[in-house]
């Protein structure tokens, strides 16, 4: 929501544009997964691939002394420039201005695109060529463009996969990540030939082959256009230097070869030094694509008569960031590099895939980044992320930026609650049950009531003696009895036998 | 050394066998075990689920119970896990700073059984017989939040005649995860049945874990499926001894036989 | 220039409202938090050492890039050979100030500034200088500096041979980071352009140069 009160907001926190990108689905994490578990293709893609980068991410990991230092700078990098973001942002608009650049501001993802739109217009160019971009992708800047009359080319492999696939992002470094290489060259093979790039009849389902005709047909893309739009890494405050970390080269085709560049990014992704890009270029690659360093990482400031777009713009995008900021312990989602190594350990993504999440951000990060900056009202669809987790930690343990993912997810389920309350929704069944247990576990007393309660659990138990389970109970229990067994409950706790026994 | 059992809620209510064996395991090597007759619950559910403000009394039902005594063990990573991580930030969100403080106190002396058996009281050797082919899943808060790492490895592997199997992708969580397992039951029993398959894969006899509740969803489960495979807490295959007159994984159990 | 001179920004100007907003979600007194960098800023090999070169060139195979070694007076002949080899013969470019000695005998177009992108896809190859190197990742990174040219002209044509001084390889980032000078045009490059974009498989080369040949140049 875009405040236009003519004095600067200050009240409440302001969230992302409602209904503009793709930062929420249309329907809740548990329905969204369960389909997606059924399908088997898609859980085979995806468990493969994810085993895959968890064991080239712990080769590179395992092969740095200084693994656990670099992340701990990591970490004090980012929440120093959370608490000085202020000074750092005025810090690279003055540099990034004095080098050439201009420097544009947008609240909210309307406002980011309208700013991108007439940008490209100013230029005459019908169309953009674009480097994978999460900002861009969560503004949906691509459908603004397209409702502008621009066309806006993706050059990464697997951000074209998934737009020729007319399909959407489900990991943050490989898009593409459900799509297996035969479901890859049916896309090619439908799409491209429409697009002017012929394809060979024998086209096999080499990875390499299909490499080499994305190669092709983006070639003449590349060449002929004059205007790029891109995402940024790290830019850096002291001097206005930014930069952007790719494998494929299509970032640089991008940031060299056009006349205009436009560069969209998080008010997060600010770095106070240029000094301080030593941490994150050893740790971004390593946790990211499991590469010692990737292949190539472009850098620019402003603009350098003679060598690469000689119009650069910055567009520093809020979209809800600022709301993030204000929550104490969610704030650390801010810290995140989207290096995706949460997403590639996570036991939850691995069985789900990312569209489960509905949200450009899926997996562990994207279950504590999106509701927040979508904000929670106590049955939004977001509302459902924080509690797609079993909380196993495994994303903790893996972020180079050490973000205590499962301590922040616990905290928005808190928040969550709250909402539901403030918005009249609570008591639920679930709610009341909470708080009957709560009354119960303050009290000795009430405590064994409840426990001898539970014992009625075994007139349900059924089988010979020693081996009696449940087998069978009532909504919601029955999310647990469709199956898994429950043991009978014993005749005796243990603090009654302890009792009997008169011990203390 | 004077200890006060942390039964859990779980143990108390289900597997008193479990909370039994922890006792045996201490009596056995000469301390001495107490049970605060207060205690409930750390209020896990709750925090986890959302209902901070419900899991405040909880919390502080549980500090204040515990307070008086210089050691505490409970037979739960899970549990030990959030009176170290949860409870102080409990109170202090509800801004009790004083609650918050009482419970970082509480939270330094209270240990998981093989932090304490290993840390606390140097041994690795407790005198245990189980003549069975065993693999142990490393539960996730023991792994990631305690960090216990091969302790309960290296009490197992001085346990007489227990042959320690690998557990292939033990430290994938197993799908349990509290009320995630009823709200996202469907994702939870995908985990399960990767874990279960692993654990079938072994051709162990005994799937054993610090965590009851973990073991609850895992047995559940290998039950369901009729895999012949059973679960047994870390403290009952500890407990167990060749001695024929010996309490062994509750007092219904004979010597040497699982449940 | 900032947003506001587009004059389509609604008053306040964005500027001032998420400058406002952020000044408003840090409160009056943000946490003051001190930056830790307990980890290595240098490596045990002093830059140019025997050591670092192995490593280089072991990273570099490693991303399959093809690693020469040679004397200073034998570059012309190295690169002359690896231009034989992979360029066939064929044009290649190279910046305005690359030592002429080193593509003597090959077929040479200098880049005066004004070759199109259309232009330098026509020519097989480029030859280059860098600016440093990082043996621990195996990177090579050009700053538009000296025998480097512009940043086009690397990125183009599909070989690239990259001419490396021993006394330029580094053995860490840190280092390479204090040596640079962040206001040039820079790129870092470790190996050819790839993707692991289907099904996770690494392919080398897509739209960068398909093939990256270092010449390390020793003694």
């Amino acid at each position: 929501m875009t405040t236009f009160l003519g004095i600067p907001s200050v009240g409440a926190p302001v969230r992302s544009s409602p209904g503009v990108g793709h930062l929420q689905g249309s329907e809740s994490f548990p329905t969204a997964a369960r389909r997606a578990l059924g399908d088997s293709q898609l859980r085979s893609n995806i468990g493969r691939a994810t085993t895959t980068i968890r064991g080239k991410r712990a080769r590179v990991v395992g092969e740095v002394p200084d693994w656990e230092e670099l992340r701990e700078a990591g970490r004090t990098l980012k929440a120093s420039t959370m608490a000085r973001l202020p000074e750092l942002l005025g810090q690279l608009e003055e540099q990034v201005t004095a080098a050439g650049g201009t420097v544009h501001w947008a609240r909210d993802a309307a406002e980011a695109n309208a700013i991108v739109t007439r940008l490209v217009q100013a230029t005459g160019a019908d169309e953009v060529v674009k480097v994978k971009s999460m900002a861009t992708q969560e503004i949906g800047l691509n459908e603004a463009l397209e409702a502008a009359g621009i066309s806006a080319w993706e050059t990464d492999l697997a951000e074209l996969i998934v737009q020729l696939g007319h399909d959407l992002p489900s990991h943050i470094l490989v898009p593409a990540i459900h799509r297996n290489r035969s479901e890859i060259r049916e896309i090619f093979r439908r799409e491209m030939p429409g697009l002017g790039t012929e394809l060979p009849p024998d086209l096999t389902d080499e990875p390499r082959e299909l490499a080499m005709t994305a190669r092709r047909h983006l070639r003449r893309t590349f060449l002929r256009a004059q205007v790029a739009i891109s995402g940024a890494n790290f830019a850096v405050a002291e001097t206005g230097t930014l930069s952007v970390v790719e494998s494929e080269g299509n970032g640089r085709m991008c940031l060299t070869l056009p006349r205009t560049l436009i560069t969209v990014m998080g008010i997060e992704k600010v770095v106070p030094t240029w000094q301080d890009l030593e941490v994150f270029l050893q740790l971004l690659p390593r946790s990211s694509t499991g590469e010692r360093m990737n292949p190539y990482t472009s850098m620019w400031t402003g603009v350098t008569p003679g060598d690469g777009p000689q119009e650069v713009h910055l567009v520093l995008l809020d979209n809800g960031r600022t709301a993030v900021l204000a929550d104490e312990v969610g704030r650390e989602a801010l810290h995140c590099i989207r290096c995706s190594a949460c997403l590639n350990v996570c036991p939850v993504y691995e069985r789900t895939g990312g569209h489960a999440y509905g949200s450009v951000y899926p997996g562990p990060i994207g279950a504590v980044l999106s509701p927040q900056l979508t904000g929670m009202t106590g049955d939004a669809v977001n509302d459902s992320l924080p509690y797609a987790s079993s909380l196993c930690g495994a994303c903790y343990d893996v972020c180079p930026v050490k973000i205590d993912i499962p301590s922040i997810l616990v905290e928005l389920r808190a928040q969550h609650v709250e909402a539901a309350a403030a918005s009249g929704r609570l008591p639920t069944p679930e709610a009341a049950l909470m708080k009957a247990a709560a009354v119960s576990m303050t009290s000795p007393f009430r405590w064994r009531l409840a426990q001898r309660a539970s014992r009625l659990g075994r007139l349900l138990a059924r089988g010979r003696d020693g081996q009696r389970r449940i087998r069978s109970l009532p909504p919601p229990l029955s999310g647990w009895t469709g199956t898994r067994d429950l043991p009978e409950p014993p005749a005796e706790t243990f603090r009654e036998s302890w009792a009997r026994e008169g011990r203390s | 050394m004077r200890i006060a059992l942390f039964v859990t809620c779980l143990a108390d209510t289900l597997y008193p066998s479990v909370a039994r064996a922890t006792v045996t395991v201490l009596e056995r090597l000469g301390h001495e075990v107490v049970f605060p007759p207060g205690q409930t619950c750390c209020g896990q559910m709750h925090v986890n689920t959302g209902y901070q403000a419900d899991a405040l009394p909880v919390v502080r039902h549980h500090v204040e119970v515990f307070e008086p005594y210089d050691a505490v063990v409970a037979p739960s990573g899970s549990c030990v896990g959030s009176v170290r991580h949860q409870h102080a930030r409990v109170a202090r969100r509800a801004g009790d700073e004083a609650l918050a403080r009482r419970a970082e106190a509480g939270a330094a002396r209270t240990y998981e059984l093989s932090e304490l058996l290993v840390d606390v009281l140097g041994v690795e050797d407790v005198g245990a017989s189980f003549p069975h082919r065993v693999t142990y899943h490393p539960t996730c808060h023991s792994l990631r939040m305690l960090r216990v790492d091969d302790k309960p490895l290296r009490l197992l592997r001085n346990v007489r005649g227990l042959e320690l199997v690998e557990l292939p992708s033990a430290e994938s969580c197993c799908g349990f995860g509290g009320t995630f397992a009823l709200k996202n039951a469907d994702t939870s029993t995908a985990m399960l049945a990767d874990k279960m398959r692993h654990v079938v894969g072994t051709g162990a006899e005994i799937c054993t874990a610090g965590d009851s509740s973990c073991l609850m969803h895992i047995g559940g489960g290998l039950s369901r499926l009729r895999s012949g495979v059973r679960t047994l807490h870390l403290a009952e295959i500890l407990a167990a001894t060749d001695d024929p007159g010996a309490e062994v994984a509750g007092q219904t159990v004979p010597v040497g036989v699982v449940r | 220039m900032s947003a506001a001179a587009d004059g389509t920004a609604a008053v306040p100007d964005a500027r001032s409202e998420v400058m406002a907003r952020i000044r408003s979600a840090l409160g009056e007194h943000p946490p003051v938090v001190e930056v830790t960098r307990g980890y290595r800023t240098s490596g045990e090999h002093r830059p140019g050492a025997a050591e670092l070169l192995d490593l280089l060139q072991d990273r570099l195979v490693d991303y399959k890039a093809g690693v020469t070694r040679s004397t200073a007076d034998q570059v012309p002949a190295t690169v002359g050979g690896l231009l034989e080899r992979l360029a066939g013969g064929g044009r290649v470019v190279v910046p305005p100030d690359l030592p002429g000695d080193w593509t003597a005998g090959a077929d040479v177009l200098r880049d005066d500034g004004a070759l199109t992108s259309a232009e330098l896809d026509r020519v097989a190859g480029v030859v280059t200088a860098c600016a440093v190197a990082v043996a621990e990742t195996g990177t090579i990174v050009l700053d538009a500096g000296s025998g480097q040219g512009r940043r086009a002209l690397s990125l183009v044509p599909d070989l690239h041979v990259c001419v490396v001084r021993a006394d330029q390889v580094v053995q860490t980032v840190p280092e390479a980071v204090a040596r640079l000078e962040p206001r040039r045009p820079l790129t870092w490059i470790s190996g050819p352009s790839a993707t692991s974009d289907i099904e996770l498989n690494r392919v080398e080369g897509v739209h960068g140069p398909r093939t990256l040949e270092v010449v390390l140049v020793t003694g």
